[in-house]
């Protein structure tokens, strides 16, 4: 391998900012690629250089390879680092990568390639002695093989796409009559997403654990394994929660999972960091997986229970490096937990947000680490992956990193976007996954119904804090701060806050050493302690409290621990024009010519539509329906020159 | 710094006898506005379901949440006129200085749920004086105005006057200070020309109506039958009259407009930009002001008392300590904001009137406010004084009050008798605010020396004519004497007083210092904002 001196990150967001670090750490020059939205991004700003590689959609972007190299060649980066996701997992790359004498900070391509196709690994890994799980892995795809294999395998079983991953394109099936339509479903989906309608056909593990096992090859024909990670936690096939060790896992294990996963290394040839993912169950079988071809996301809590930096290890070993440590200097110390934050609304179906960040603060704590790739201030757009950073906690023991993290999560000030703290915290305390025991089954056995999915709107009591909020924050703190008279008027304030569409009033007054708050039925009092842009401080119950906050425009944006909620303050909107008897008749705006009548009577309209165009001053102007019904009268027509208030349509309402 | 040495000893029976005494006056206030306000809420509901919101709560959505606001007369009215249970007090009328998308502004909204809303002598009075703040201190006007119009039983006594409310609209105009008034009612005959002659005028949608005779005089007057909307409905004043500039769709959408016009005035683009100031508070707590008056008004107080803890630190730099004690001058500063000081501790002497109008022309010299705190039974009598000069130098003292034309604000803390009103800015001398303190007397001689004074005549013309001062006519004579006592101590109390709007309110002592920081700063940015004058007013299209 040729020498490294400068090296272009083929990501965004948190990995690239990742991988900048420890390449900076070690002396390399660094070189950034972003798209249009992403011009501001952290990692633009991170890295020594940075090239812009085209619009927003990844497919004119951050997948374009040649634009890559592209970026490379100008900037004279002789290696590239792929991160995860995008470019990290395509061989084609990694060769041309090899055709422009860049190195390629991943291993060979034919691994990528043997190890991105399920059903030519699976037997790849069943000839290396590598446990797989019984199924059919053949060439032969018709319908009628596939079905009949299905028999000899057994119910419940999975349906996968050869060239699937993240969960498309896989389908679980409990009966033979369901499976001729989900075979057809997942062809489909598979053919759609990658291409590809190949498929595999597995039996189902019941309640499996997911434990992967990182690994690191280098050329000179060494592999070695550092632990395990447990990403049981998962939702449809997305993992929330990993840790490292795994509860679940004895030495016993980890030796034989180990020693499964360096097979699987070697029987492909691998080189660099890989990831030999198995599924486990109850009575300690496992079973190949998969194995990723790259840095996972989650590889932060090996790193803390090893003390190593697996992207240091990325780069000695494209080098040309031997692995730095055999195996039996591979020390496991401790315990580590990382959880994902994404702008994801848990409330709606984890639907996708997207917005301002208006607020991000983390606590910067022994034990701690955050890998993030946001700014406050930046937008997070809709073109990428919605995660925004990685929560990671170490501790002497499972307890301690859990705890830490929680806390961690819970103190994370991130406003403005809709997120899944509140999700997160209230799983990393759950007590089944406290005791070790949460399987890839769990969100759906234990926590499909807490609250972080289910308080929908803001409660009494958010409200409450809200009109305390808008209050203080319409006080201009610079005037007049000593008109404290007994004021006779002391009428309340009403607020209309608007959450979603829903409007709710709520109204506040000045009691002197308090405030009060009615909402509905309910009734608050504060005592205000401190305010200012971000952080206002109260007393209620005898308890003192914070909460953070921002506002923009009439918005407010906050979080009290139920939830980030989006308010607005409608007080002062304007009243919506009344559908008066006035409104259902059109009449000409100004004298003029009707050029086009674009209904006839009995048609049935809705406001705002356009009825009769007129022609004056040389411009024309659409007369629109006041309100939705039907046209009962017409009175005008094409060409007819109509005096300035002549009634010309008559809607009425329904 | 001069701190003042408290001499106060809150401990002292005497102390906790006037706390006590003030405290139960300041109760009083609040309970005559709590019965007002009472009174009005119950009638409210039946409005609530029409769609009116009530007129507090208008207010309050008219006004920048949690910003201040002074009310000023909410007493005027009291016990006056028809007001015969206290429930009138204020006028039917709610008005203040506030903050409306951040522009100081004069906020008065109809009390349509006091008397039904109508216009009183005292209610007129106190209209006026709004129009007059606004005009000295350069204040935009908002009304939310939704009234019976005026008190027709009594307007028998005050029309021939009446056009000077709709003179002053024409000369804020004129000044340049906008009126914005949103009509939530009816605005009849000369209640009409109100928002008219505003320079903004905002109409709710089917609400609103505003003609010169409605529908049942018209059809005295002329026959005609026309509906109240083809006659003054605020859609025909929008789209055919052209009288109305901005259509709302109720209550809460008027007063939403009324706030963007304000905004829209740019009211504040060319005032310059303040540094911010830092200052002390006083050294002794402001509720300790409620124990300083005693309850006997006979018994002197230092009025320092009162200075102390008013004043940034309680620093006072008193000016000509030694001669004549009796008057008070010197310079403090209130929350940043320097002003001269003007207080009585005795009857005002010839020298303390030569000191006291030397004083206000070093204040007009460097164009320093005057804070006048009374307390005076008037100018000192006898021979001595007489000869000392006195009434020259009384009528010097009154000519540079008068003439000085630096903001003046007047704070009755105890009495104001006679002469010494007029020498202490009283009302009549129109300083830019004056405010009373419970409790306070405004007369023109206390009332048993007006009693004495009559009882001396009256016995003078029985013996001059020939009479003789026997049982019969000394008990007449002191009976009439008594009678002059109590009638002049019923009008000349700090309630009565406010009820005629003498003052711009009845303050509690404990916020004299927030309430004088306040106007001091209205006063000052008033007077620093060049208006856009011009000879006519706006004239509607």
């Amino acid at each position: 391998m040729s020498r490294i001196t400068k090296i272009l990150i083929a990501n965004r967001g948190e990995i690239a900012v990742r991988v900048i670090r420890t390449a900076r750490n070690l002396g390399y020059r660094t070189v950034a690629v972003y798209s249009n939205v992403d011009a501001g991004a952290l990692h633009v700003g991170e890295a020594d250089q940075a090239v812009c590689i085209g619009p927003a959609a990844i497919g004119e972007s951050y997948l374009v390879g040649e634009k890559i190299l592209d970026a490379a060649k100008l900037t004279g980066a002789d290696a590239i680092h792929p991160g995860y996701g995008f470019l990290s997992e395509n061989a084609e790359f990694s060769k041309a990568c090899g055709a422009m004498d860049i190195a390629f900070i991943g291993p060979p391509p034919d691994a990528i390639e043997l190890m991105g196709s399920k059903r030519l690994s699976k037997i790849a890994m069943i000839e290396a002695g590598v446990p797989c799980i019984p199924g059919y892995q053949g060439l032969e795809q018709s319908e009628d093989t596939l079905i009949a294999k299905a028999a000899e395998i057994g119910f419940p079983l999975m349906v996968k796409a050869s060239a699937g991953g993240g969960g498309r394109g896989m389908r679980l099936v409990f009966r033979q009559s369901e499976l001729a339509e989900h075979i057809r479903i997942a062809r489909s989906e598979a053919e759609n997403a990658f291409g590809s309608g190949e498929l595999i056909l597995e039996r189902a593990i019941v309640e499996p654990r997911h434990i992967e096992i990182q690994v690191f090859a280098d050329e000179h024909g060494k592999a070695i394994f550092l632990g395990e990670r447990d990403c049981s936690i998962q939702r449809r096939h997305q993992k929330v929660v990993e840790e490292a060790p795994s509860p679940f896992v004895d030495p016993e294990l980890r030796q034989s999972m180990g020693e499964a996963a360096i097979n699987a290394a070697k029987a492909c040839n691998y080189c660099g960091a890989g990831t030999v993912e198995f599924l486990v169950d109850k009575d300690r079988n496992f079973y190949f997986l998969e194995m990723n071809t790259r840095l996972q996301v989650e590889h932060p809590v090996t790193e803390l229970i090893t003390g190593l930096d697996l992207v240091e290890w990325q780069l000695r070993i494209a080098s040309g490096e031997e692995l730095p440590l055999a195996q039996e200097d591979v020390t496991l110390t401790g315990h580590a937990v990382e959880v994902r934050l994404y702008a994801e609304d848990p409330r709606n179906n984890f639907m996708p947000q997207t917005g301002t960040v208006r607020l991000w603060e983390y606590p910067k704590r022994a034990g701690l680490r955050m890998d993030h790739g946001i700014q406050q201030g930046q937008e997070v757009s809709p073109f990428y992956d919605p995660m925004i950073a990685k929560v990671i906690a170490f501790g002497e023991s499972r307890p301690e990193a859990i705890r830490r993290l929680a806390s961690a999560v819970q103190d994370t000030q991130l406003l403005g976007i809709n997120n899944n703290k509140l999700f997160l915290q209230n799983m990393l305390r759950h007590n089944v996954f406290e005791r070790g025991e949460a399987t890839t089954a769990f969100i759906e056995q234990y926590f499909i119904a807490d609250v972080s999915m289910d308080q929908k709107e803001p409660s009494s009591a958010t409200l409450a804090r809200a009109a305390l909020l808008f209050l203080h924050r319409g006080v201009d703190s610079e005037r007049d701060r000593e008109a404290d008279w007994h004021n006779p008027v002391a009428a309340a304030t009403s607020y209309k806050l608007a959450f979603d569409s829903n409007i709710q009033t709520v109204s506040i007054i000045d009691r002197d050493d308090h405030f009060e708050v009615v909402t509905g039925t309910e009734k608050f009092k504060f005592s205000l302690v401190s305010f200012d842009e971000t952080e206002c401080v109260y007393i209620e119950n005898r308890v003192r409290e914070k909460i953070r906050f921002s506002f923009a425009g009439n918005i407010l944006y906050l979080d009290d621990g139920t939830g980030h909620f989006i308010l607005e303050d409608v007080t002062y909107q304007p009243a919506k024009t009344a559908g008066g008897a006035g409104s259902g008749q059109v009449k000409a705006a100004m004298d003029g010519a009707i050029v086009d009548v674009l209904v006839e009577e009995g048609d049935t309209v809705e406001a705002g539509q356009t009825l009769v165009v007129l022609e004056a001053m040389k411009m024309e102007h659409a007369l629109k329906a006041g309100i939705s019904g039907t046209v009962m009268a017409l009175s005008c027509e094409v060409g007819q020159q109509v005096k300035s208030k002549q009634l010309l349509a008559t809607v009425e309402g329904q | 710094m001069a701190v003042i040495e408290t001499q106060l000893d809150t401990q002292s029976e005497s102390y906790q006898n006037n706390l006590k005494v003030m405290t139960a006056a300041v109760d009083e206030i609040r309970r005559i506005e709590r019965q007002v306000i009472e009174t009005a809420r119950a009638k409210a509901p039946r409005y609530i379901k029409r769609g009116f919101i009530p007129p507090r709560e208008r207010l309050s959505l008219l006004l920048d949440a949690g910003a201040p606001f002074l009310e000023l007369s909410s007493l005027a009215g009291y016990m006056q006129d028809e007001d015969t249970d206290g429930s009138g007090a204020g006028g039917s009328y709610i008005a203040g200085i506030g903050y409306i998308g951040g522009v100081r502004c004069v906020a008065a909204v109809d009390d349509y749920l006091t008397k039904g809303g109508s216009i009183g002598p005292m209610g007129g009075k106190k209209r006026g004086r709004m129009l007059v703040i606004a005009l000295e201190n350069k204040l935009p006007m908002v009304n939310l105005s939704q009234s019976g119009g005026g008190n027709l039983k009594l307007a028998g006594d005050t029309f021939g006057e009446s056009g000077q409310m709709f003179a002053m609209q024409c000369r804020l105009s004129a000044a340049g200070i906008p009126q914005i008034t949103v009509v939530h009612g009816s605005a009849t005959a000369g209640g009409a020309y109100q928002p008219t002659l505003s320079d903004y005028l905002i109409l709710v949608r089917k609400q609103s109506t505003m003609y010169l005779a409605g529908p049942p005089l018209l059809k005295a007057a002329t026959g005609e039958i026309a509906s109240d909307e083809e006659l003054g409905g605020a859609e025909m004043h929008s789209e055919i009259a052209g009288t109305n500039d901005y259509i709302a769709e109720d209550d809460a959408d008027g007063i939403r407009i009324a706030r963007d016009v304000i905004k829209k005035l740019g009211w504040n683009k060319n005032l310059p930009i303040r540094p911010e100031v830092n200052y002390e508070a006083p050294l002794y707590p402001a509720a300790e002001l409620r124990g300083i008056v005693p309850e006997d008004p006979k018994t002197p107080f230092d009025m320092r008392e009162v200075i102390a803890r008013i004043s940034d630190g309680s620093d006072f730099l008193e000016f000509k300590t030694d001669f004549d004690n009796g008057t008070l001058c010197g310079h403090i500063d209130i929350e940043g904001q320097v002003c001269g000081v003007i207080g009585n501790n005795s009857p005002i002497t010839a020298r303390g009137a030569a000191k006291g109008a030397h004083f206000i022309q070093l204040c007009e010299q460097s164009g320093t406010p005057l804070i006048f705190l009374t307390n005076t039974t008037g100018f000192l009598v006898g021979t001595e004084p007489e000869q000392a000069g006195i009434i020259k130098h009384g009528a010097k003292f009154i000519q540079a009050v008068t003439n000085c034309t630096v903001p003046k604000i007047t704070i009755i803390v105890g009495g104001s008798y006679g002469a010494g009103n007029y020498a202490m800015a009283g009302r009549g001398m129109a300083p830019r605010f004056l405010f009373a303190w419970p409790r306070s007397v405004v007369s023109v001689m206390g009332p048993a020396q007006a009693g004495s004074v009559l009882r001396q005549v009256a016995e003078a013309k029985v013996l001059r004519s020939g009479g003789e001062l026997n049982e019969e006519t000394t008990k007449a004579i002191h009976a009439m004497e008594q009678e002059t006592i109590s009638d002049m101590e019923a009008r000349s109390n700090a309630l009565a007083n406010t009820a005629r709007v003498w003052d711009d309110g009845l303050i509690d002592p404990a916020d004299t210092r927030a309430v004088i920081a306040f106007v001091l700063g209205v006063c000052r940015e008033g007077d620093e904002r060049a208006g856009n004058t011009s000879t006519f007013g706006i004239g509607r299209l």
